[in-house]
């Protein structure tokens, strides 16, 4: 079924069933994607909801339990040398060897990938440019900050060109500037070479921003999957967000009374009101709170985001939106 | 520093990973791991320093006292044997190997096309290097001493030889912990078992001179045979002592390859 699916759309990447178990545990429970060629694809969930499982998996590093999966046309368990061959990987945690310089490093990654000295020699070059990392690509890793590794570890991963990149919360530690210029250069390696480009995120602006399609993981099971335009319009209509010092449940049952209101939900301290039209239905809302002497500490009218869409699938919000950058 | 990630050529993409040749792959782990020998001596100058040390120590206490009780006997020679095994036993890269699995630096080897077996192998061939070299210093040492060798210049290489296979089975325990624990402490531990194989043997004193429950634990440690095969290189010319000393390093290295493979397949289905 795989074979046949690879061959008519042109897949990239494609899972059937994919799991996980470790224990009782099932980290991945039966995962099914269709990822194409060229396409940047975004898996987005929190922490423990089976991203890096899954790419370690798709990676080679890990033996499925159930379900099976192809990367570049080649089945992850039967191929694997042949898939090895064929992808690149930086995973959630930069994997360097401290006590080599930068520029080792990318060498000996050249040559275990087959390149001969010249073309090693080109790539690092290239990617020495790309990183931007100046004299400190020959001192010792162990003396780079956390945002050098990660570019570094990029690199690695990209020294022989590969045709399938995995890319594990590329952008977690890293400030806003330097996460900015992984998302450039992700896109560019996308338009410019047409890597096919598969990325773990827990932030819903890098998802939104960077990803063709956007799948959204949970408890180890994709619960949707699309575009991120697509996955907006499921949530559909316009939100008005009330944040109330008080009891939100009370809230919801008022504002669930309230002409436009399709659907309430509530957070901590948050009632989350849905509406076909926003515009016309935030006064009354504001009114109704003010009859039932709910103080509000915030009312905002704003449309759908990937976090509505995770909440509407999941019953719980993200949140992990604004990481604390490091500065490097 | 400036974060700045420019745009890199796209003349590249021509460039492609291609499947590797199987000492292509252990050639360049060995480099790897023998380009991080300078980098950290305090894991090849103290075995020597204590190796030295102890041929040196020994020889001024007990070498009157055997060579006056035994007839024509070569305590020098006898020593060198027990200095060097002390000198190249424990001596290896499964700490730095703990390290990979501890950054996540193995999981990009294990990402790389090369067989995974080339990770071990490579590694080994830069134990026997790092060994044959570590023992150089304390056969020359003997040799200056006075100690001479029966079996000539065929017999100093075969003595080295054996040396570094013997160093290299003993470190099969250590890479069997490594890849199992991924635990520095548990690797380091491992240690202990460098006391009862050189020290419940003939280190000091020929088996002759042994009694008791010491003699039956020689009789049990492989190390025993190897002394005896190493001295049969001295002092004897090639003897039956030789096969003997293989025979027990080929069986502890069976044990420690056997639990080292076993490891590395569990680290790479289970990682």
């Amino acid at each position: 079924m795989l074979e046949a699916m690879n061959s008519s759309h042109n897949t990239s990447i494609a899972s059937r069933g994919l799991g996980r178990r470790f224990g009782e545990l099932d980290a991945v429970a039966g995962i099914d994607l269709d990822i194409s060629s060229g396409e940047i694809y975004g898996l987005l969930g929190p922490n423990g909801a089976g991203k890096s499982t899954t790419v370690r998996m798709l990676c080679t590093l890990l033996g499925p339990t159930t379900g099976s999966a192809t990367v570049a046309g080649l089945d992850i368990v039967d191929d694997s040398d042949d898939v090895r061959l064929r992808i690149g990987a930086a995973l959630q945690e930069a994997a360097l060897d401290p006590k080599q310089t930068g520029r080792q490093l990318l060498w000996l990654q050249g040559r275990l990938y087959g390149l001969t000295a010249a073309e090693v020699e080109t790539r690092v070059t290239d990617l020495i440019a790309m990183i931007d990392i100046g004299e400190a690509i020959d001192r010792p890793i162990e003396t780079y900050s956390g945002g050098m590794r990660r570019r570094l570890d990029l690199a690695a991963a990209l020294v022989h060109n590969p045709e399938v990149l995995f890319l594990d919360e590329p952008t977690t530690g890293l400030d806003p500037v330097s996460r900015t210029r992984v998302w450039d250069e992700v896109r560019r390696l996308n338009e410019e070479i047409g890597m096919t480009i598969l990325l773990t995120t827990q932030y819903l602006e890098e998802a939104d921003s960077l990803a063709h399609r956007v799948g959204i993981i949970d408890g180890g099971r994709l619960v949707a999957e699309g575009t991120p335009a697509e996955l907006k319009r499921q949530v559909a209509d316009d939100l008005i967000v009330a944040r109330i010092e008080g009891d939100t449940r009370h809230a919801a049952t008022v504002l669930a009374g309230v002409a436009g209101v399709r659907v309430v939900d509530t957070t901590d301290d948050e009632v989350t009101v849905s509406s076909q039209d926003g515009a016309a239905t935030v006064g009354p809302v504001a009114v109704a709170l003010a009859e039932a002497q709910i103080v509000l500490s915030d009312l905002t009218l704003r449309t759908p985001t990937l976090d509505d869409v995770y909440l509407e699938m999941t019953g719980n919000r993200l949140q992990a939106d604004e990481p604390a950058g490091e500065v490097v | 520093m400036s974060a700045t990630m420019v745009t890199s050529p796209t003349s590249a993409p021509t460039i492609r990973a291609r499947p590797t040749g199987f000492i292509h792959d252990v050639s360049t782990i060995a480099g790897r791991a023998l380009r991080a020998v300078p980098r950290e001596p305090e894991a090849v100058i103290p075995p020597v320093v204590i190796a030295v040390f102890f041929f040196v120590v020994n020889l001024a206490t007990f070498g009157q006292l055997t060579e006056g009780s035994i007839e024509g006997f070569d305590y020098t020679a006898f020593q060198m044997p027990t200095a060097i095994l002390l000198g190249v036993t424990g001596v290896s890269r499964a700490p730095s190997l703990v390290l990979d699995v501890q950054n996540g630096y193995l999981d990009r080897l294990l990402m790389t096309p090369m067989r995974r077996i080339a990770i071990l192998l490579g590694h080994f061939v830069a134990d026997m290097a790092v060994a044959m070299g570590l023992a150089i210093p304390i056969l020359i040492l003997g040799f200056v001493l006075g100690a001479g060798f029966e079996t000539g210049v065929l017999g100093v290489v075969v003595f080295l030889v054996m040396a570094a296979m013997w160093s290299l089975a003993f470190a099969g325990f250590g890479y069997a912990v490594a890849l199992k624990t991924g635990n520095p402490a548990a690797v380091q531990s491992v240690f202990l078992l460098f006391f009862p194989f050189l020290f419940l043997t003939t280190s000091y004193v020929p088996r002759s001179e042994l009694s008791g429950w010491l003699d039956t634990v020689a009789a049990l440690n492989p190390v025993t045979y190897l002394l005896e095969g190493l001295r049969s290189l001295t002092t004897e010319g090639w003897s039956i002592d030789l096969v003997w000393g293989l025979l027990a390093i080929v069986a502890v290295g069976a044990l420690s390859m056997s639990m080292c493979m076993a490891a590395l397949k569990g680290r790479v289905n289970a990682a």
